[in-house]
């Protein structure tokens, strides 16, 4: 970041919208203000696109993450003052990532790849073919920048190992080895009973009581066995807390919900010809999409400038509102609005109180939203997790591998013909919601012990592992000891071998729609749907005249025949 | 492919839809031209194809295109290269019609026809098959073609059953594929292809895969299907068996001319003969051909030749029936004699299906004759038959050995040598029963209700001699839950219920008896047994378990609500029968009647017979119009006048071989005072009509 390249100066100096940031909500708005005939300056300190959510080579994930991981540095001297009509507020960088470790076992093979590699941050991340975000691929074009994949399948696991292949449609229910005849019938009867609600029958209307009752209830009352609950709750309505133990969830799921979910799962199957399953997976990585809207806006006039950090932010004097920015290279760019990604905070200059007019806006500075942290990993294998299959989601249901374990972990692996890894190898994206970094650690390590062979650090090679934080390093040579010694397990068993692995905590912040409005992080979800309807609320809030992505009959004719072969899927 | 809304056409549909059409006359006038004066030139045969592509149903095309073919291979000129690729041409055509229309019987005939020519080569086939399979997997078109294909290139069944599987796995809802996996799954057995040797080791395996779409989802039809026919396939012995007979191995027959009893012979096997012969039945479990004296043979004291003729009883005249029946001539002096029946010990009982009648079995029994004394007969006649509640009175049985009831079991457990293969058998039904009892606690499905009625009662026929009566109850209870949940099929439910009924009545001794009275004084002549068997106001629509009921000689079926008696052919014995108040609907339902000759007695007043105006049944009868009808009508055409004929043929084809002596048709609508002078002149034996004595 010191050795920024010398830029020339950013002409025009005045817009309607600077965006800082190219995460995907940042993009998303970046597009949709573009599309409104907005002129937009589009951000971004990184040489990449994506910020948050981005794919990145193998090299270059670590110093992301611990550029992120870093408490705020002190203000620096500032560059330059105010002038009579402005004064100048610092932005800094606020820790985002915390208890990061890296761990390599086989560095040699990877540096050679380390380019080959595109390895989301803010993985696991899929959509359902039905979605809202396919929706607004379709509606805004940005399809045309993107290619897709579908995701093979989505198995359940258990503590020893075992994947289950979920039932998640008629066919699977059909083909399923593991569910007895009676379960088929009655998770049949049960989907059929949602196609039927959500198609508008009379008969089979479910009752608005039930809807606001808590789905785990309901499906109690459908005298559905726990087994399939479980499928149900949370390998296809993705549920993440533990919904039968109050006490933990932070989020219990409702019979409407629920039932919203799996007619998105269910019309998410056979949407598109060549997708077998429900869930899609784009090529090059999730940073794709960002990059997606991003060219979308540009198409529209939206101005990229990459690797130019912002400073400090301009308030006017008298009244306290949003002038501008000043960017690194000096700059003093000015705007109506201000859209800032979530690595920012702005601080008041140090020493002095606040100029009366920010004085109101003090809770502003002080707001700290507390959703809890998402733990995540990423682990390098050569060999599938399941023979023959490639590109498939592992959900680990609360309490599947230790009592415990109060939300449910989900683990996507994506291979080598996602264009993620080089040829023969598999990249596993492993998240659980957690409240602090220990129980996201534990929870991380629950699943890799249970999947994969972590080999024995050579300690001839110190170079063997890298550790950002001593303490954390050593948890997986902790674990990785004990388990060496509590049995004679032998570490082949057939079960893959960790190559490279990734482990980092992640704040979850929410967007802030207010003097300055910043977008959310990447949250704990599978799919984007909720940073989507986020985007859409912050466009709204900045734009309430202006439609978001109007409905342009020449961009979207309207053929109801094969319009859904506008997502290009590879076979 | 299907479930596809229809659509209205649009007004632009409709104008393009004009001008194909005007297209095509165009074409279509300047290809019959060509076609007429046989023209098979290039731009003749291109001009055909063009109007392929447009409309793929026109088979004089394709006709004329195949006459283009054997024109040119006709031709001195030919040689093998070219042959092939006039014929790859009409491949090429053939697949740019079904692109059209990939469900024109015309192109898919086309290409078998090309195919058969031997000169193409076939490894497209099933490609192009893969392409229109998954277009539309349920095309049975294209399963017929596959089935053509596979047999040209001769690709195992064990191949083609996998790719049924493969196509079963993608959506099971394909009647096509399940179907073509019974085909498949029915050469191999019979092959007994390795690994098919045996059904016992075959079906487990298919009923656990077809349990899976029928339990994922109860509501689709295709996996019901595919299970009747492995219901089928475990019920059915491949040999046919013999059932019932009679007289019963082991009974005493007293056969008498008058009906002055005498000893202690039971009234369930006393016979009044006025022919001078008595019936031997034979009841099977399905049809049979080849029952003759070389294949049933008769040993006895008075049958010296050993000779007799088997007839089939069947409504139909073919040569396979269920029950066949042999008169035995004995002779008119007093007689003790026993007669032994052997079946099946020299082949040549054949079911339809082509298996032979393998378990050859042996019954003997006692025949008594008393001499025939004429007077007394001839006095008896006059007297009549009335069906009246205080002329029968419950009948108690003097003992238990007299009952011929108990013999039925004795000749299935004889039969019972299959058992010990037919274990599996039995479990497999056992399973299915435990099965489907499980899905019906889940759900109320008619189709699932209606196969467990039918396995519970093909478990309780398998098991017969450790059946429960249990069994029938709970069926009659389905089959009563079934009518009131699918009002549609009622009738269809009803029949079974009735059949399901009768056995229930028929199965012990007990239960049998309670339906047995006697009929006034038991000395009447008419009638030499008095045991009447009263299956009356039970609702009947149907009636069956006859192999159980062929020694009743007086059946009170009144009160009914039949409409058909079919089956009723087989009970040889019966002189009197009551079908007063039924459903029956026209003369032609009493088809089964002509082939009773000791019927004497004969009620089917208050039925709806003639409610209809248009009778269409009776043109299944030979109108006496026709030539085709033999020498009766020119011996009774003194008789009857042509006017009568004409009116009332197929009641003149119906009671003419009837030998009855009473008849009540009251009630009916046909029976106007034309109608009953009619059958007083057809049947000249009558001596009383609805109660009335004729002179």
């Amino acid at each position: 970041m010191e050795d920024i390249p010398p830029y020339p100066p950013i002409d025009p100096t005045t817009f309607d919208l600077i965006v800082i940031g190219t995460g995907l909500p940042e993009s998303i708005i970046a597009a949709a203000a573009s599309t409104a005939s907005k002129s937009v300056l589009h951000l971004d300190p990184n040489p990449f696109y994506g910020s948050h959510f981005s794919s990145l080579p193998l090299a270059d994930l670590p110093s992301f993450l611990s550029t992120h991981s870093t408490s705020p540095s002190p203000p620096r001297p500032r560059s330059s003052e105010g002038s009579n009509e402005f004064s100048v507020l610092d932005l800094s960088t606020r820790p985002l990532y915390s208890s990061i470790d890296i761990s390599v076992f086989s560095p040699d093979l990877l540096d050679q790849n380390s380019r080959k590699f595109n390895l989301d941050v803010a993985g696991p991340r899929a959509f359902f073919c039905a979605d809202k975000s396919i929706e607004l691929i379709l509606n805004t074009g940005a399809n045309q920048y993107m290619e897709f994949k579908s995701i093979d399948a989505t198995f359940v696991g258990d503590n020893k190992g075992n994947l289950l292949n979920v039932p998640d449609s008629r066919a699977a229910i059909f083909k399923d080895k593991s569910l007895g005849l009676m379960e088929k019938n009655q998770l049949m009867m049960f989907f059929k009973l949602v196609q039927g609600h959500m198609a508008g029958e009379q008969d089979v209307k479910i009752s608005d009581e039930d809807l606001q009752s808590p789905f785990v209830d309901f499906l109690n009352k459908m005298g559905l066995p726990p087994k399939i609950k479980s499928f149900i709750l949370y390998a296809i309505a993705m549920a993440d807390y533990d919904q039968e133990d109050t006490g933990v969830c932070r989020d219990l799921l409702k019979t409407k919900d629920g039932i919203d979910q799996l007619a998105l799962y269910n019309a998410s199957i056979g949407r598109f010809q060549n997708a077998s399953g429900a869930l899609l997976y784009p090529i090059y990585g999730q940073g794709e999409l960002s990059q997606a809207f991003c060219r979308r806006a540009a198409v529209k006039g939206c101005i990229y400038v990459l690797r130019m950090p912002v400073t400090e932010l301009l308030v006017d004097k008298d009244s306290g509102c949003y002038k501008g920015v000043r960017l690194a290279s000096g700059q003093d760019i000015f705007s109506q609005k201000l859209i800032l990604d979530p690595t920012f905070k702005v601080t008041l200059p140090s020493g002095l109180s606040p100029p009366p007019p920010l004085q109101a806006k003090l809770p502003f500075f002080s707001q700290k939203d507390d959703r809890g942290r998402i733990a995540r990993g990423i682990c390098i294998t050569m060999t599938s997790l399941k023979p023959d299959m490639s590109n498939f989601l592992v959900v680990y249901p609360p309490r599947s591998l230790f009592p415990e374990q109060a939300t449910s972990i989900r683990l996507l692996q994506i291979a080598s013909n996602l264009a993620v890894c080089p040829l023969g190898m598999f990249v596993l994206y492993i998240s659980a919601l957690c409240n602090d970094d220990d129980q996201g650690k534990k929870l991380i390590h629950a699943v890799m012990n249970t999947l994969l062979t972590v080999p024995p650090i050579n300690s001839e090679s110190n170079a063997a592992v890298q550790s950002e934080t001593a303490e954390s390093g050593c948890a997986v040579q902790d674990e990785n000891a004990e388990s060496s010694s509590t049995g004679p397990s032998d570490p082949g068993e057939g079960k893959p071998t960790l190559l490279w692995s990734a482990l980092y905590n992640q704040e979850l912040t929410l967007g802030q729609v207010d003097f300055i409005c910043s977008t959310p992080m990447p949250d704990g979800k599978l799919n984007h749907d909720d940073l989507i309807d986020a985007a859409i609320k912050l466009f709204k809030k900045i734009y309430p005249e202006d439609e978001f992505f109007p409905q342009t009959s020449s961009e979207n004719p309207e053929d109801d025949g094969d319009g859904d072969d506008d997502v290009s899927l590879e076979t | 492919m299907h479930g596809r809304p229809r659509k209205a056409p649009k007004p632009e549909d409709e104008a393009a839809s004009t001008a194909k059409a005007q297209k095509l006359r165009a074409l279509q006038t300047q290809f019959f031209s060509f076609h007429h004066d046989q023209i098979y030139t290039k731009e003749a045969v291109e001009l055909s194809a063009k109007l392929l592509e447009i409309n793929p149903e026109s088979y004089t095309a394709w006709n004329y295109r195949k006459l283009a073919v054997e024109h040119y291979l006709s031709q001195p000129e030919c040689d093998p290269d070219s042959v092939k690729s006039v014929l790859d041409d009409e491949l090429r055509v053939v697949e740019s019609a079904l692109r059209q229309n990939f469900k024109s019987y015309g192109a898919w005939h086309h290409r078998k026809w090309v195919l058969s020519k031997g000169h193409s080569s076939i490894n497209h086939e099933l490609r192009l098959l893969d392409k229109f399979q998954k277009a539309d997997s349920r095309n049975f078109h294209a399963w017929n073609y596959r089935r053509f294909v596979a047999e040209l290139m001769n690709r195992s069944e064990q191949d083609e059953l996998k790719y049924t599987e493969d196509m079963i796995y993608t959506n099971f809802s394909n009647y096509s594929a399940w179907h073509n996996r019974s085909v498949l799954l029915s050469a191999l057995l019979e092959k007994k292809a390795e690994g098919f040797l045996l059904k016992e080791n075959v079906l487990p395996e298919e009923y656990e895969f077809i349990h899976q779409a029928i339990f994922t989802d109860p509501d689709d039809q295709s996996g019901w299907f595919y299970n009747l026919w492995l219901l089928d396939q475990t019920v059915t012995t491949d040999s046919p068996l013999l059932v019932s007979t009679w007289p019963t191995c082991g009974s005493d027959v007293l056969i008498m001319g008058d009906g002055c009893q005498s000893g202690s012979f039971s009234p369930f096997t006393t016979l009044l003969s006025d022919s001078g012969s008595f019936p031997i039945i034979l009841y099977f479990n399905q049809p049979v051909e080849g029952v003759n004296s070389s294949t049933v043979t008769i040993e006895c004291g008075f049958n010296k030749n050993g000779y007799l003729h088997w007839e089939p009883l069947s409504v139909s005249n073919s040569q396979a029936a269920q029950v066949w029946v042999a008169h035995l001539k004995f002779p008119t002096s007093e007689l003790d004699s026993s007669v032994e029946v052997s079946v099946g010990h020299s082949k040549g009982i054949i079911s339809t299906r082509g298996v032979h009648y393998c378990h050859p079995s042996t019954f003997s029994f006692n025949v008594h004759v008393q001499p025939v004394e004429r007077d007394s007969f001839q006095v008896s006649v006059a007297e009549s038959i009335l069906w009246r509640e205080e002329n029968f009175k419950v009948y108690r049985a003097q003992s238990e050995e007299s009952i011929p009831i108990a013999y039925f079991d004795q000749l299935c457990i004889k039969n019972g040598h299959e058992s010990t293969a037919s274990n599996w058998r039995t479990e497999a039904l056992a399973k299915e029963i435990e099965c489907f009892r499980e899905l019906l606690s889940l759900m109320d499905c008619k189709i699932g209700k209606l196969t467990l009625a039918r396995l519970l009662m093909a478990y309780n026929a398998m098991s017969f001699p450790f059946a429960t009566k249990l069994v029938h109850s709970e069926v009659l209870e389905l089959y009563n839950d079934l009518m009131k949940l699918d009002p549609t099929h009622h009738r269809y439910y009803k029949d079974e219920h009735s059949l399901v009924l009768l056995q229930k009545m028929t199965c012990s001794k007990e239960s049998l008896l309670q339906h047995c009275f006697q009929y006034k004084d038991s000395g009447s002549s008419v009638i030499g047994n008095p045991i009447c068997l009263r299956l009356n106001n039970l609702s009947l629509s149907r009636i069956g378990a006859f192999e159980k009921l062929l020694w009743v000689q007086m059946l009170d079926l009144s009160h009914n609500e039949l409409q058909s008696i079919e089956g009723l052919e087989a009970m040889q014995l019966l002189s009197c029968l009551g079908l007063g108040n039924n459903k029956l609907r026209s003369v032609t339902a009493l088809e089964p009647l002509r082939k009773l000759k000791s019927l004497r007695v004969l009620d089917i007043s208050y039925n709806q017979i003639g409610d209809h105006s248009i009778d269409t049944t009776r043109y299944l009868c030979s109108s006496p119009l026709s030539h085709s009808v033999g020498t009766g009508v020119n011996k009774d055409e003194t008789v009857i006048s042509d006017a009568a004929l004409v009116n009332y043929w197929e009641a003149f084809y119906m009671f003419k071989d009837l030998n009855l002596n009473q008849l009540d048709i009251v009630g009916n609508t046909i029976a106007d005072e034309k109608f009953k002078s009619a059958l007083v002149k057809i049947m000249p034996t009558l001596k009383r009509l609805d109660g009335k004595v004729l002179d």
